[in-house]
């Protein structure tokens, strides 16, 4: 895993002091993270810990009120900047898959190659039926998305944010609304993923699979960092109290 | 390939209970028993309602004035021509209430303070032709516009779609404003986050959901206007209605407005039953596996 996280001279994201709050309640309270390229980080805490929106915050869907998020080395977070380029440069999977269920499988992932990048459609379906070929489900892709099973949802939904190449891949918790016999597939796509190369996020209740797959382990509490560090050290040795309590509820549970 | 060998094995092995049985004839008495009394009811009632209009003291003089056949088949033609000029009103003003419905949902679900007397003028503008009686609009349109010698002259026909479309529009928009609020929020969430413009999301993604949401209620205004496009006659138009009246008076004798109501119902049919047949198959996709 180590030479996975070897140090690129530039971070693909990196953020700096971000803060959100809504109304009193401060979600993100002054953020600082960096994902090298290639490397793959769990975003762990309870729920309203500040994973999620600490992800919408990235491609900006959320907005932010302090800080900065640096894509590349460009700050993403200045008003100035077209956000919808940004999110173009970003994949995203949700937890309830998200797909258009009026549009073909194949048409869900092949629709951002050819609106947002003008890729002719031709290639564009040539590319979207190789990557379903891929992940066994080329026979669903001119199938509407209500005839696939929850799994087989959420592994087009995966392919349709990969399907343009992102620089950085983000994933909310993109098991939680799964049937526990359909989590196993999901994750190994995303295991493949990751073992592929591909930078990803991750938000996750799934420690097991956080420990095995993540380089990196980030703990939020109450929207700040507790403590952030390779996923080996932070299952076996933690540092902080906190981070103690919340692996020995956990593992209780 | 288990599984369908599976399934023709218990087919096959499978012979109804007793109990099974026995529920299947009471139910088929049972339906016996109910298409019995419907029909009875049926034959009563309008054995009852006939009774009452035949047997009514000026049912012949009614008839004649009503309902007299020679009448009915020499104005016919008139009415019938006139029918064609409404339904290229209705054409045309289908047209011409879809598109600027649309533009007019659009610009009531923009967001940000730059769009505020865009969304308020959109707002205002539903407001007040939901109020106005339609035939007011077209005695503003019909008389007032041309009045204002401004267009090149025009036939009434046209002043009179240029209201219906105004009228239509203010309700279609709000079908289609309903359609759009109705997809939910995380769809628009999916397709920004592909990088997908507002437009772009609006129309390949939104606008697809929200029309198929709706359908039901857009035939069902597009059912009321069939019927409504009869009005412009109150401007001079020479359509099925106006005909109907020119006839009317030519022979002394209500019939040809009985002829031009027997069209504007025959021409609405179909729809209404497509309707009925479109919102069915709504329902029932929406509540599969449910018997009540």
């Amino acid at each position: 895993m180590s030479t996975r996280s070897a140090s690129v001279a530039e971070p693909v994201l990196r953020l700096r002091g971000v803060r959100r709050a809504f109304g009193e309640h401060v979600v993100l309270d002054g953020i600082d993270l960096d994902v090298a390229a290639h490397e793959v980080v769990a975003l762990v805490g309870a729920s309203g810990s500040g994973k999620s929106t600490l992800l919408r915050t990235i491609n900006l869907i959320e907005r932010i009120d302090d800080g900065e998020i640096l894509l590349r080395g460009q700050d993403v977070s200045d008003p100035r900047v077209d956000a919808d380029d940004v999110r173009a440069r970003i994949g995203v999977v949700f937890q309830h898959y998200n797909l258009f269920p009026h549009l073909s499988v194949l048409d869900n992932v092949t629709l951002a190659s050819r609106l947002v990048h003008r890729v002719p459609r031709a290639e564009a379906e040539r590319q979207g039926l190789e990557l379903l070929a891929s992940i066994g489900l080329a026979d669903f892709a001119r199938a509407f998305p209500d005839r696939l099973s929850g799994g087989q949802q959420q592994r087009a939904a995966i392919v349709r944010a990969i399907a343009t190449g992102p620089e950085l891949l983000l994933l909310d918790e993109v098991t939680s609304a799964l049937d526990p016999e359909l989590v196993g597939e999901v994750l190994a796509l995303v295991r493949s993923l990751a073992d592929g190369g591909t930078t990803i996020v991750m938000a996750t209740h799934e420690m097991a699979f956080a420990r095995e797959v993540a380089d990196r382990v980030v703990f939020l509490d109450a929207g700040r960092i507790i403590e952030d560090a390779p996923a080996r050290q932070f299952f076996e040795a933690p540092r902080e109290e906190r981070t103690r309590e919340f692996l020995a509820r956990f593992l209780a549970d | 390939m288990t599984e369908t060998t599976d399934a023709r094995d218990s087919a096959t092995a499978w012979r109804p209970s007793a109990i099974e049985l026995e529920r299947r004839a009471f139910r088929k008495r049972q339906t016996g028993r109910s298409v019995l009394v419907s029909a009875l009811s049926t034959i009563v009632l309008a054995g009852l309602l006939a009774w009452a209009l035949i047997g009514s003291p000026g049912w012949a003089q009614v008839q004649q004035t009503f309902f007299d056949p020679t009448v009915a088949l020499a104005s016919l033609p008139r009415i019938l021509e006139g029918l064609w000029l409404n339904i290229q009103v209705l054409v045309a003003a289908s047209i011409g209430v879809v598109v600027f419905a649309l533009v007019l949902a659009t610009l009531r679900t923009l967001r940000g303070p730059v769009f505020f007397p865009l969304r308020a003028l959109a707002a205002g503008y539903t407001d007040l032709f939901r109020g106005v009686p339609l035939i007011i609009v077209l005695y503003l349109i019909g008389y007032g516009v041309p009045g204002l010698d401004f267009f090149p002259r025009m036939p009434v026909a046209f002043w009179g779609t240029i209201a219906l479309i105004l009228t239509y529009s203010a309700y279609v928009s709000e079908v289609f404003r309903a359609g759009i609020e109705a997809v939910h929020p995380s769809q628009r969430l999916a397709a920004r986050s592909l990088g997908l413009s507002h437009g772009q999301t609006m129309r390949r993604i939104v606008l697809p959901q929200a029309f198929r949401k709706v359908t039901p209620a857009l035939m069902n205004d597009f059912v009321a206007m069939q019927k409504d496009v009869g009005l412009i006659s109150v401007l001079g138009a020479v359509d099925a209605v106006r005909a109907a009246q020119i006839e009317t008076a030519h022979y002394f004798n209500f019939t040809p407005y009985v002829v031009a109501g027997l069209l504007f119902v025959l021409l609405a049919w179909p729809m209404i039953r497509l309707t009925d047949w479109v919102s069915a198959r709504t329902r029932a996709r929406e509540q599969v596996g449910s018997i009540v």
